[in-house]
């Protein structure tokens, strides 16, 4: 890593996101004194073989930017730097979520307390939770024992009790560790990173039982009280420690961290980063999701409260057939608008799965993954969903008896009819051949309700500006701002039951240079062609509906439109149908498709 | 010249192939550099630890947390037999002393003082990594394992099931189109590795599995038929640890998929040759692909593979891997740097890639394989 960032004489920026599938890079440049995304390349990411190193993609995507731009980055295997005329870069900085990630174990004495605050801990610092190991989670002891040995997590987090209570149980949970005597998934020589990060009077314990056998360190406990969580030092440590050992140990990541200027950061925490910062600019709440091809991230801030998820087997290559799996066929079969042979598509997602790397050549294949797509991300919210309930955050005080109605079930801080703006990013969003397309997928896998920004990460380079971000902040606000977020338009959605061929919906709506007005009846979608511009606009929800005022009532407000435009779906919220009629669904596809522009023209 | 790098499946008549033999806990190494092995040699052995139990012999002999190392009568690391009595409290005045037995063999492994619970071990497991496949041992890794250098011809298939086996290569189709049918595989074909040619159907597969074949090896299978063998559906490509008797590997994907040419002809010449086969595949990072390796019996110089063969660039042998030109083979005629516009108006980079038909496509690159042989 080279240590020469100074925030004035920066002009030329590169960053690479090595994800599951594809090595982004984007290179950006300050022009006019302003910095502005000029380029982006990618390449298949490496760490497979017969390569297994994942420079090599990283060199293959940036020999691409050279290519595009003119620019010379490279000379041999080394960046050149700093940069001189058409030669060099400035800074280089990289993110990553090869190699499957960061994947942890973590443990706390109570499966919904300290073992929930442990679980979130390690989501927020950008890991997979594979298992939950907590006292009361039904296992018996060598289950444990074999559960621990069998999924060899890159790191784990130990946490329970509150700081001078009982100890006997988490010492229980170290127990349990020693027993197994984890070894981790790569490098076989190297100790298991284990943080303890539970109650202070069981240290001594802990370390006695782990010191030898793990590489142990310990830090502040992550819920010193029943009432405060204190998720922080444990995360800082997840990152040092997914540096230090985690990273070193994956193929060409040695090479691959001497070369950056920033410590790599793990993916979902880069795009964490840039998710509270527009709900913090804009004091809104937001969901995004990150659809990548092993994993989707969703990430959400309610109440000013942040959360993130992130559905390890729910992704667009890797994982496509436990998309398939999890979903059911009915489920992706309602959304391609053809008869299909069971068969014919499964085994067509399947061999998606086997190369995952292969990109949809044919408007039928296309269909098909972005069918997909909206089951990935639904059955990722409904994850979400479950898990971002209130009492979470950091350093949050709550009473005694909150904390113990925790235990049962925490209320759900995703209010769809609050939310204010939905962000995607990933491959199947950002590089829908049309914007309407991730408008769509969007819209029918969150269902947002009432009236809904929406926006799209333009080519998925949220990642590397949420790393930016840490290192230089003007230049990653300016990017975010003007080449990254794509505004796609709204989405209005009146909720409620409904009957067939009811109005749902009367709008009245203020463009630049006419009055659009009219209605939407039960079914129906409608798209007006409307710049991101705040129009003023009444929409009146039809008989028992409600758009966020009350049922019946009508809302005066100013909405966006954006690239796309204002989307009207009458297709109905609680409940959203789908025909079950498979020639009734396929005709309402089309009519869906026809009315937002989604696909070209094709012979139905 | 136009370049660019791209996965590829490696099908090589002659090769030299290095396996790291590695234990999955440290143990000992039974062989040394330069010693020849055949495939079933036990290269390298060690013992796991058996299953643990927990003893809660604070509550069982009604004593406090920390009095229980005291009531311990064995000591850690020692043999303890089913029924044996372990631990027993100091009673009052040496009388009503409460006694604590066994419920297995195995060794009392921990005692804890803080949570009053003993944890007692079952026997330990005995663990033998093999050679895999005839060769020599080219390096030991001290208390791991071994590399084996094997010297012969390597197929990687695309995805397989099942653990490693070894067999007699039977090549029982006569075409790499051909459909196999259960009347070609007969009880002649138990322990042996089958080939067949585009496609398996599950009949086919469930009878070659009862008749004792030891592995199979086609073009293409349903993914249902593979969930119905597994029980489930395969939602991520891990797999391996499969107890069905039988690996299966698949040379192309999913649906019925004519075996490629070179893939086909190399098992034929080698028809009747002994063989391993590894149906374990992990499609993540550290990417492992099942494997079928057919040693030679000679020393014969192998020709490796550099990394320039591994680039795509015009004149490359290359095989489409997705619709609509799915399993074709071709020839790449260019490489075009601006971004193309498909049908489905994703703007990618592409190859042009001429068919044995003579007729040329435009393709993304990332739907390309090298053919590497």
């Amino acid at each position: 890593m080279r240590n020469n960032i100074n925030g004035d004489n920066i002009n030329v920026i590169m960053a690479t996101d090595c994800g599951s599938t594809t090595t982004k890079s984007i290179l950006i440049q300050k022009i006019d004194g302003e910095y502005r995304l000029t380029h982006r390349g990618e390449a298949p990411t490496t760490v497979e073989a017969p390569f297994e190193d994942v420079t090599r993609g990283v060199l293959n995507a940036i020999m691409e930017l050279e290519e595009l731009s003119g620019r010379t980055i490279l000379k041999g295997e080394d960046i050149k730097s700093p940069a001189t005329g058409d030669d060099g870069v400035d800074i280089y900085i990289s993110t990553s979520s090869a190699g499957g990630g960061l994947q942890m174990m973590v443990g706390g004495v109570v499966k919904s307390m300290t073992g929930e605050s442990a679980q979130r801990a390690a989501l927020g610092a950008g890991a997979i939770v594979m298992d939950v190991l907590a006292s009361n989670d039904g296992r018996l002891y060598h289950e444990k024992v074999k559960r621990i040995r069998q999924l060899r997590p890159d790191m784990i987090l130990l946490s329970g009790g509150i700081d001078g209570g009982t100890v006997s149980h988490v010492v229980e949970l170290a127990e349990v560790l020693e027993a197994a005597n984890p070894r981790p998934r790569l490098g076989i020589n190297y100790k298991l990173p284990v943080i303890y990060a539970g109650n202070n009077k069981a240290q001594d314990a802990i370390q006695e039982r782990l010191g030898e056998i793990t590489d142990l360190t310990v830090v502040d406990n992550i819920r010193p009280t029943l009432e405060e969580e204190n998720l922080q030092p444990s995360r800082d440590r997840i990152h040092d420690l997914f540096m230090e050992h985690v990273m070193a140990q994956a193929p060409g990541y040695k090479k691959l961290m001497e070369w950056t200027d920033a410590p790599i950061m793990p993916t979902p925490g880069a795009v964490g980063e840039i998710i509270q910062k527009i709900a913090k600019q804009d004091d809104i709440s937001v969901v995004g999701v990150d659809i990548g091809g092993a994993t989707t991230d969703v990430f959400s801030v309610f109440e000013g409260q942040f959360n993130r998820t992130v559905s390890a087997n729910l992704g667009m290559s890797y994982s496509i057939c436990n998309v398939l799996a999890e979903a059911g066929i009915p489920n992706v079969a309602r959304w391609v608008p053809y008869e299909m042979n069971e068969k014919g598509l499964t085994n067509r997602i399947a061999n998606k799965m086997i190369r995952p790397t292969t990109i949809p050549q044919s408007l039928e294949a296309l269909k098909i993954e972005q069918a997909i797509a909206r089951e990935a991300m639904r059955l990722s919210f409904e994850q979400h969903k479950e898990f971002a309930v209130n009492l979470k955050g950091i350093q949050q005080k709550r009473t005694i008896s909150d904390a113990f109605e925790q235990s049962s079930s925490g209320r759900t801080l995703v209010n769809l009819m609050e939310l204010d703006l939905l962000v995607g990013s990933g491959g199947v969003l950002s590089h829908a051949p049309r914007r309407e397309q991730a408008t769509r997928m969007l819209v029918d896998a969150f269902l947002p309700e009432g009236i809904t920004r929406l926006a799209v990460d333009s080519i998925f380079m949220m990642p590397q500006l949420g790393v930016l971000s840490t290192v230089h902040e003007k230049a990653a606000v300016e990017v975010f701002e003007k080449d990254c977020l794509i505004q796609l338009g709204s989405c209005v959605a009146p909720v409620g039951k409904f009957k067939e061929g009811q109005v749902m919906l009367t709008y009245e709506i203020n463009l630049l240079n006419e009055c659009i007005t009219g209605e939407i009846v039960a079914g129906e979608m409608k798209l007006i062609q409307a710049e991101y511009v705040g129009c003023s606009a009444t929409f009146k929800p039809g008989n028992g509906l409600d758009l966020g005022k009350g049922k019946n009532e009508p809302i005066q407000t100013k909405i966006y439109g954006g690239l796309v435009g204002i989307l009207l779906d009458g297709r109905g919220r609680q409940p959203f149908t789908i025909p079950s009629n498979m020639s009734t669904r396929v005709r309402k596809l089309w009519e869906w498709s026809d009315a937002t522009n989604e696909y070209p023209a094709e012979e139905k | 010249m136009a370049q660019s790098y791209t996965p590829g499946l490696k099908v090589l008549a002659n090769t030299s192939s290095q396996k790291i033999r590695q234990l999955p806990l440290k143990g000992e190494v039974l062989v040394e550099v330069g010693d020849k092995v055949n495939a079933d040699t036990v290269v390298a052995s060690t013992h796991i630890p058996g299953n643990v139990q927990m003893l809660n012999v604070a509550r069982q002999l009604n004593v406090e947390a920390e009095a229980v190392p005291d009531c311990m009568l064995v000591k850690i690391d020692e043999n303890i037999e089913k029924g044996q009595i372990i631990a027993e409290s100091k009673g009052l005045f040496g009388y009503f002393k409460n006694q604590l037995k066994s419920p297995i063999d195995g060794t009392l492994a921990n005692v804890s003082n803080i949570t009053g619970q003993a944890l007692l071990s079952e026997p330990p497991i005995a663990i033998e990594v093999d050679a895999f496949s005839a060769g020599t041992i080219k390096e030991i890794l001290p208390d791991e394992g071994v590399i084996v250098n094997s010297n012969g011809a390597l197929v990687q298939g695309i995805l397989g099931i099942g653990g490693e086996s070894h067999g007699e290569i039977a090549v029982l189709v006569k075409s790499r189109d051909e459909i196999i049918s259960k009347a070609l595989i007969n009880e002649s074909h138990a322990g042996k590795i089958v080939i067949a040619g585009a496609y398996l159907p599950l009949d086919v597969f469930t009878h070659a599995q009862a008749l004792g074949v030891n592995g199979i090896v086609v073009g293409g299978f349903d993914y249902d038929a593979l969930s119905s063998i597994l029980g489930f559906n395969l939602g991520v490509a891990v797999t391996g640890s499969e107890d069905l008797g039988i690996s299966l590997m698949l040379t192309e994907g999913f649906g019925e998929i004519e075996m490629a040419e070179g893939t086909f002809n190399l098992f034929k010449q080698f028809d009747g040759k002994f063989a391993s086969i590894n149906g374990s595949t992990q499609i993540r990072a550290g990417v492992i692909r099942p494997e079928v390796m057919i040693p030679h019996t000679e020393d014969i110089e192998s020709t490796e593979l550099k990394e320039s063969d591994m680039i795509i660039c015009e004149g490359s042998p290359v095989r489409v891997i997705r619709a609509p030109y799915f399993g074709k083979v071709g020839e790449v005629v260019s490489l075009p740097a601006p971004l193309v516009k498909m049908e489905s108006e994703t703007m990618v980079r592409v190859a042009e890639v001429e068919f044995e038909t003579g007729d040329v496509v435009t393709i993304p690159r990332a739907n390309l394989e090298m053919i590497l042989h």
